[in-house]
C-alpha cells in the first residue's frame, strides 16, 4: 500500500491547504450571505410598497441577478471593475460582493413572497389598532413572514455556499483551486490522487450542506404540521 | 343635545367604475347604537370600512367630533385609535400572545407604559371572562374566544366609536351569543358609541337604536330600532325582514 492514493492527503502539508482553502471558502460565503441575506429583507420589503418605480427598479435588479449566470457575473465583476471603473479589489472581496449581491437578489423575492402571502386580514388588522406602517412591518408582518419564508432561505444558503466552487474562476485561493494544485503537484507520485482530494472537497461541502438542507426539511415539515394541528 | 360622534355627508365610492355607495348621508351621535342591516351585497361591510380609511372613497366628507377628515393614510392611523373595528374574521396575530396581541395598540400606538396598559386589559379580559388566557398563542382558543379577545384589542385603545363587521358571520352557532352578550354590554354598560353590522336580527333589535337599511349601495331608510322591526318604513325591508325569518 505504499502508493495507495489517500497518502496524497498526507503528503506534506496538503491536508492543512486543503482546510486552508475550505476556509476561504467558507469566509467568502459567511460575509456575502450575512450582508446579502440582510440587504436582501430591507429590498424584500420594499417589494411589497406601493411606489411603483421602486418595485419596477428592484425588480430589474432581481431578475439580472437571477439570469446572468454566477460565473458571468463573476467575470463582469473581476473584469470591469478594475478596467472601466477603475476599482482594484482584491478577488476575494470581489468575490464576496458578487455573492452578496446575487444573495440579496434572491433574498428579496423570499422575502417579498413571504410578505404577501401574510394575510390581507393581519394586515388590516394591524392598521385598524392604528399601527403606522414601519410598526405593522415590524410587530406583525415581518414576525409571520419569517416562519414562511426560513426553509426557502436555509435552502438559498446551501445553494450560494455550494456555487462557491466557481471562485477558482477569478483565482481566488478556494478549496477547488487548492486541490487542484494539489492534484498537479502530486500527479506523478499519486496518480489516483485525483479521486480522493475531489472525495475530501465532497466530503467537506456535504458536511456543511446536508445539515442546512435537514434542518430546512424539518422546519418545513414543523410549520405544516403546526399549520394543519 | 348629546354630541355628534361621527357624521357622513354625500360619501361616493367607487371600484373602477363600479358604483358602490350612493351618495350615503348618516350621522351618530354619542352612545347610539346603529345598526347597518341589508342583503349581501348591499355595500355594508364597504360602508363601515370608509369610517376608519380602510377603504378609501372618492366624495363625500366624513367627520369625525366635529373635525372634518382629510383622508389622508396619516390622518386616518391617528384616528384608527379612536375608531375601534372588530372584523369577521377574528384575526388576532398568531405569532403574539393574548396579552401581547391586547398591548401592541396601547404601548407601541399609544406609548402607555406596559404596566398600565397591562392592568387595563386584564380588567377588560376579566369582564370577557378570558383573563386566564392571557398567556396563551391565538391557535390555541376557539373562534368565539378569539372573537371575543379580538374585541378586547380594539377596546384597550379607548375608542370612542367601535365599528363590528359582521363579528358572528364565521362563528360557530354555540359561540355566537357569548359574543354578542359582550356587545349589547358593551352597549348598555359603557354606553359606547357603536356601528354594527349584522345578520343576527335578534341582536340586531335588542341593541339597535337605530337601523340603517342599505340596499345597492343607497340608504333606503332610516329608522328607530324598535319600529324598523315592527313597521319598516319600505317594502324592501319588509320583505328583507321576512326572508330573514324575522
Amino acid at each position: 500500500m505504499a502508493h495507495s492514493g489517500i497518502n496524497v492527503l498526507f503528503e506534506g502539508r496538503n491536508l492543512i491547504r486543503l482546510f486552508g482553502g475550505l476556509w476561504t471558502t467558507v469566509e467568502i460565503a459567511a460575509v456575502a450571505l450575512v450582508l446579502g441575506l440582510i440587504l436582501g429583507v430591507i429590498l424584500g420589503v420594499l417589494r411589497t410598497f406601493p411606489n411603483r418605480l421602486l418595485r419596477l427598479v428592484l425588480r430589474l435588479y432581481l431578475e439580472f441577478f437571477r439570469i446572468v449566470p454566477t460565473v458571468v457575473l463573476l467575470f463582469l465583476f473581476y473584469y470591469i471593475l478594475p478596467k472601466q471603473l477603475g476599482v482594484n479589489m482584491p478577488a476575494n472581496q470581489v468575490a464576496t460582493l458578487v455573492f452578496a449581491l446575487w444573495t440579496a437578489a434572491e433574498m428579496s423575492d423570499i422575502v417579498r413572497g413571504a410578505l404577501i402571502s401574510v394575510p390581507k386580514h393581519q394586515r388590516e388588522s394591524g392598521m385598524a389598532i392604528g399601527l403606522n406602517r414601519l410598526q405593522l412591518y415590524r410587530y406583525v408582518l415581518i414576525p409571520q413572514a419569517v416562519s414562511l419564508e426560513l426553509p426557502a432561505t436555509i435552502n438559498l444558503v446551501t445553494r450560494v455556499i455550494k456555487t462557491t466552487s466557481l471562485l477558482m474562476l477569478i483565482s481566488v485561493m478556494d478549496v477547488i483551486n487548492v486541490g487542484q494544485q494539489v492534484v498537479e503537484a502530486n500527479n506523478q507520485k499519486y496518480p489516483t490522487g485525483v479521486f480522493w482530494v475531489y472525495g475530501i472537497i465532497f466530503v467537506m461541502y456535504f458536511a456543511i450542506d446536508y445539515p442546512l438542507s435537514w434542518w430546512a426539511k424539518r422546519m418545513d415539515k414543523k410549520r405544516l404540521e403546526r399549520a394543519n394541528g | 343635545m348629546a354630541k355628534q360622534v361621527i357624521k357622513v355627508e354625500h360619501l361616493e365610492k367607487y371600484y373602477q367604475k363600479d358604483h358602490i355607495l350612493h351618495d350615503i348621508n348618516f350621522s351618530i351621535d354619542q352612545g347610539e347604537v346603529v345598526a347597518l342591516l341589508g342583503p349581501s351585497g348591499s355595500g355594508k361591510s364597504t360602508l363601515i370600512r370608509c369610517l376608519n380609511g380602510l377603504e378609501p372613497y372618492q366624495n363625500g366628507t366624513v367627520t369625525f367630533n366635529g373635525d372634518q377628515v382629510v383622508p389622508t393614510e396619516k390622518n386616518w392611523q391617528k384616528l384608527r385609535q379612536k375608531i375601534g373595528m372588530v372584523f369577521q374574521s377574528y384575526d388576532l396575530f398568531p405569532n403574539l400572545t393574548v396579552l401581547d396581541n391586547i398591548l401592541l395598540g396601547p404601548v407601541k400606538v399609544q406609548k402607555q407604559s406596559r404596566e398600565t396598559a397591562k392592568a387595563a386589559a386584564e380588567k377588560l379580559l376579566d369582564q370577557v371572562g378570558l383573563r386566564e388566557y392571557e398567556n396563551v398563542y391565538p391557535r390555541q382558543l376557539s373562534g368565539g374566544q378569539k372573537q371575543r379577545i379580538a374585541i378586547v384589542r380594539a377596546l384597550a385603545l379607548n375608542p370612542e366609536l367601535m365599528l363590528f363587521d359582521e363579528v358572528t358571520a364565521s362563528l360557530d352557532p354555540e359561540m355566537v351569543r357569548g359574543v354578542l352578550n359582550i356587545i349589547s354590554k358593551l352597549a348598555q354598560d359603557s354606553d359606547m358609541t357603536m356601528i354594527v353590522v349584522t345578520h343576527e336580527m335578534n341582536f340586531a333589535q335588542q341593541i339597535a337604536d337605530r337601523v340603517l337599511f342599505l340596499e345597492d349601495g343607497k340608504i333606503l331608510e332610516q329608522t328607530k330600532g324598535d319600529q324598523f322591526f315592527k313597521q319598516p318604513q319600505t317594502d324592501r325591508a319588509k320583505e328583507f325582514l321576512e326572508s330573514m325569518d324575522f
